[in-house]
Formats: C-alpha cells, structure tokens, sequence
C-alpha cells in the first residue's frame, strides 16, 4: 500500500508578495482540491516567524476539515517539545469531531528556536522535553483516567480528558530528521514514523528505514507504516517544473540560511539536488512517478507527502501540481506498489 | 601553547550518534579505521543503531571511548559539552566538530557574549592537556558522505583545521586526507573562526586552491556543484 499525499508550511513572502490573509484562504483552496483529486493526506506544519503563516495547524486544518470528505488531515509537525500535550490532545480531538474521524498528529522535536522562546522553554531541555510530552500525549490517547507526573507542566491526578475523538485512538506519527535515536524512539513506542528528507539520496535514508523496522522488531512491536517526506513538485512539463520549483526553493533555503550563516544557494545548485536516485522529486508526472517509485524500491515506505507549496510558489502552480499528482501521479504509484508488494507476498 | 607528537591513528571515537557522528563515523569505516561510537541513551539502543547504520563500528560508553580511540570526534550539539566526560582525555587529541548556532539550538550566554572562537572557550573549559582540533565543523552532514573523493580527484572538497597543537593538526589533518578530503591548515584555534557559522567557509564546498585563496583574501566564492553521490 501506498499513500500519496502533500504538506506545506503555509509559506508566504517577506516584504512584498502574497501574505498571510491571501495565503491561508488559498491553502484552503488546495487542500480542498487534494481531497477531490484523490490524495490520501494533507499536512500542515507550524511555525512562528517571517515567512510562513501557521501558527496552529489545527485550526487551519479544521477549516479544511469542513470543506473535504475524506483525505487525513496531520500536522507536519506539531513541536511538542514547546506545547502542551493536553492542549494538543484537545485541538486533534477538535479537528477529530470537525472531520469525522481523519486527524492525525506527527510530533517532532522541531528545527528552530522559536517556539521554545515564545512559550518560555528552554533549548537546553531540548530532548527531555520532547520525550517527557511524547509520553504524556500517549498516555492522553488511552481511553482510561491519567495520572501523571514530569519535570514540565503540573500532575494530573486520575483525569479524563473529555471530549473523546471519533477515532478510538488518535493516530500519532513520529516526525524524525535522520536521527537514529529518534528513529529507534519511535519503533521503540510502537509509533509510526515519518522521515523528513531535504536532499540526499535514497540510499542514504536506506539504513533509517531499515532501522526503524529492525528496532520495531526488536522491541517486540507490531510492525507500523513508515512515511518519507521529501521536496518535490509535478508541472506538466520538466522544463516548467524546474522553472517554478528550484527559484522558489532557493528563495526559501536561503531566507532560512542567511541567519544560520549558510552561504546562499542558486536555483542551479537546487537543480542537483534532484539528480537520479535523489530525494528530491521535481519534474513531469512521468518523472514523479519514477522517482517516486524508486524511492520505494529502497526504502519500502507505506506513505509519501511531498513538499510541493514552498517559499513563493504560486497558488495556481500549486493547485495544478495538486491535480497531476492527484490524478496522474498517485494513481499509478499506487498500482505498482500493489503489485510489488502482491509479487512480495507469494515469494 | 600544547605540543605533542603526530600520533599514529588506528582508530577513532565517536561520541554523538547524531547526523554528524554517524556521517563522520561512516567515512572512518569506509577509510579502514577502527571505529567505536558512544552516544546518549542506553548502550543496548546504540548498539542496534551500529548494527544497522554503521556495520563495523562498536558501540561503547562515553567513559569506554578514550582507552579504545586514537582520536576522539566530538559530535554532540554544543548544548551538551559541558555534560561530556572530558577529564578522561587528559592528553588526548580530541576534534571538536561543534557549532555555535542559536538560530538552530537557541542562545548559550558564554558563546554570545564572548568575542572569542567557540573552540576556544571549549578549549578552556576541558583539562589544559587536551589537544583540541577543530574541523569538520562547516561541511553539512549529506556532503560529508557525498564529497568524499580520492587524492587527487579534481573536485576533491577542502576542510579547514585549526589548532594550537601542531602535531594535533598534522594528525587530524591526515585523517582528513584518509576520510577523502583535501586538509588546509587554518592556523591556531582563534583563527578557526574563520570556520564558524556566518563566516565565509562556513558551508563552502571549495577545492583547495579556491578554499587557501578565501583564507587569504576572505572574499566568497563560487561553490562546487552539489556534490553527486560517488
């Protein structure tokens, strides 16, 4: 089985261009088309800062909610380290009710500091924030009282947090970078997990993926999908892909990278990253499919998001992307995945 | 200013099982050095890790690491070095492959404040008989695994190494070689500086002629292409 889906974070622009009261409007509008066009998952991923507009996934995606029937709807990612996990417990339980059952939750640990700054944690506890919130979001999802204790927020003594979602468990998925801790974290709780790719090969994500289901194993877990999440953008030609995808990708690495020191880089040096065998996939519906197909041949994934709204792309780019991936790319991928995995199982 | 000998390196410890760690572990096993790795957590989840990830590396404790490595990678966020066991590096020649970078990990007051290079107050603050290297440090863990090129390859990637040890340097600097890059002296541990994030070498990926001509004149220059997997 193969999954097909998209997730952005709301990028807009800085200065001049669309900002956040268009932006939102047409994101709405996309992920509208998505659940037409067939995707299996839409995700929308926080952040606090010039240059994207969601701040709270789940209120944008609620909105989403009430205009689709049946694509999931994630956050891509929550960063629990800097919430509260009954709050976010609360807010998945929300967008659970509005959609009728298609929330998801993927908790990272987050790229940037700010959310740490804005609701005063620390950077130093970094990690044990992550795990101490993980455990407490976990437990919420049970469907008996909780009794908690941790270092960062205060006890809870024998609560039910009320209302209950439509799901019997609220699905939550692990966001990981390419961490090995973070990856044997996941398949440790039983979780599945998600890989962010920027760049890189597939055949250097192999041995993550191969660990993931190795340690799931190893901790006597039933085995969980494993999603991959990468940069990628379908046009109706290469030549068209290339032009919108690398300006726009560009623009967004080095408004990022100038503050972290990062020399900047050019929509060529973007281009090669999307080189046979890589993890970026940008080019005509033939190409996605693969490239897509590739990426699954290596890393044998159940779910594949990619990144396609980033920094100035335009609304109407996106929503063709969303409609060639929708109804020319997903629908083959899905087959010869069926029939990889049919071939798999009479071996 | 620390002397020592060149030391002759067999093999090399890791600690950090992160991004960094395990790309600069992969290139001690491609380069035929014996390669031990300690990272947080339990032994037991970085053995599984090695297994999978890093097949030929051990997996050993922090306070394990010195009595089986030559040479000691740092490669935990910068957050944590005060948390390493560094008084059982008395004497040892150790890299430090961290980064000060508060946009990534949020404000250290001691780095912020200080006009000095981070390896400096890292220097300072571990036991004075430490021979601390700097490099690794401005290359980004992907091209780490795909620059790596044979001597001579004329898209062969340079790397800066600062220290205030000589021998240290011309040590680290051999490993570089063997890891697959082309080793360019930068000078003592404050001119390392030069190597820190928002400095012009930070993230260039220069041949070494283009990399020793950016030292001398400090001028940006032009990237390599993206490094392809080799």
């Amino acid at each position: 089985m193969m999954e097909i889906g998209a997730f952005t974070f709301a990028d807009v622009a800085v200065g001049e261009g669309v900002g956040p009261a268009q932006r939102i409007p047409e994101l709405l509008e996309e992920i509208a088309l998505a659940d037409e066009v067939g995707l299996d998952v839409f995700g929308l991923g926080e952040h606090h800062r010039a240059g994207f507009a969601a701040p709270a996934p789940a209120v944008i995606l609620a909105a989403a909610a009430a205009r689709t029937s049946r694509i999931r709807l994630t956050s891509a990612v929550t960063v629990l380290g800097s919430d509260d996990p009954v709050r976010v417990f609360e807010q998945f339980t929300a967008l659970d009710l509005v959609s009728r059952g298609r929330a998801e939750i993927m908790a990272g640990r987050g790229a940037l500091p700010d959310s740490f700054r804005l609701f005063g944690h620390d950077m130093a506890d970094y990690d044990a924030l992550f795990d101490e919130k993980l455990r407490l979001l976990l437990t919420l999802r049970e469907p008996e009282p909780v009794t908690f204790s941790g270092q960062f927020r205060p006890p809870l003594d024998n609560e039910l947090v009320l209302p209950r979602p439509v799901q019997d468990r609220l699905p939550v998925w692990i966001g990981v970078g390419g961490s090995p801790n973070s990856v044997v974290r996941a398949a440790s709780l039983g979780l599945p997990m998600a890989l962010g790719t920027v760049g890189g090969t597939a055949g250097h994500f192999a041995p993550m993926a191969e660990l993931y289901r190795e340690a799931t194993e190893h901790y006597g877990r039933p085995p969980q999908p494993l999603g991959v999440t990468l940069h990628g953008f379908v046009a109706d030609t290469s030549q068209k892909a290339a032009d919108i995808y690398f300006p726009a990708d560009a623009a967004l690495f080095n408004m990022i990278g100038a503050e972290r020191g990062v020399p900047p880089l050019t929509p060529a040096a973007m281009a090669a990253k999307n080189g046979p065998g890589s993890m970026y996939a940008v080019g005509s519906p033939g190409q996605v499919i693969e490239k897509l197909l590739h990426q699954h041949e290596v890393l044998g994934h159940q779910r594949t998001m990619l990144q396609l709204a980033v920094g100035p792309v335009s609304h109407l780019d996106a929503m063709r992307a969303i409609e060639l991936l929708g109804t020319e790319v997903a629908p083959v991928v899905r087959a010869e995945v069926a029939r990889r995995e049919s071939v798999e199982a009479v071996r | 200013m620390n002397t020592g000998a060149a030391v002759e390196v067999r093999s090399v410890g890791i600690i950090g099982a992160g991004k960094a760690g395990v790309a600069i572990a992969g290139r001690a096993l491609a380069a035929g050095y014996r390669v031990h790795i300690a990272a947080s957590g339990p032994t037991e989840r970085t053995a599984l890790v090695t297994r999978i990830v890093l097949p030929g590396a051990l997996a050993v404790t922090a306070e394990e690491l010195p009595g089986v490595s030559d040479v000691i990678f740092v490669c935990v966020p910068l957050r944590k070095w005060r948390t390493l066991p560094a008084d059982l590096w008395t004497g040892r020649i150790v890299v430090d492959v961290m980064n000060y970078w508060p946009p990534a990990d949020g404000i250290l007051p001691e780095f912020e404040t200080s006009e000095r290079s981070s390896s400096e107050i890292v220097r300072d603050g571990w036991p004075a008989s430490v021979r601390l290297v700097k490099t690794l440090n401005h290359i980004g863990y992907h091209d780490i695994e795909e620059c790596a090129r044979p001597a001579g390859a004329p898209d062969r990637v340079a790397l800066g190494i600062a220290g205030d040890d000589r021998a240290a340097v011309v040590t680290v600097a051999g490993i570089v070689d063997a890891f697959g890059f082309d080793p360019v002296d930068v000078g003592a541990l404050a001119a390392g500086a030069v190597l820190q994030p928002g400095r012009d070498l930070f993230g260039a990926l220069l041949g070494g002629a283009a990399f020793q001509a950016a030292l001398q004149d400090g001028r940006q220059r032009e990237n390599l292409a993206e490094c392809s997997a080799a």
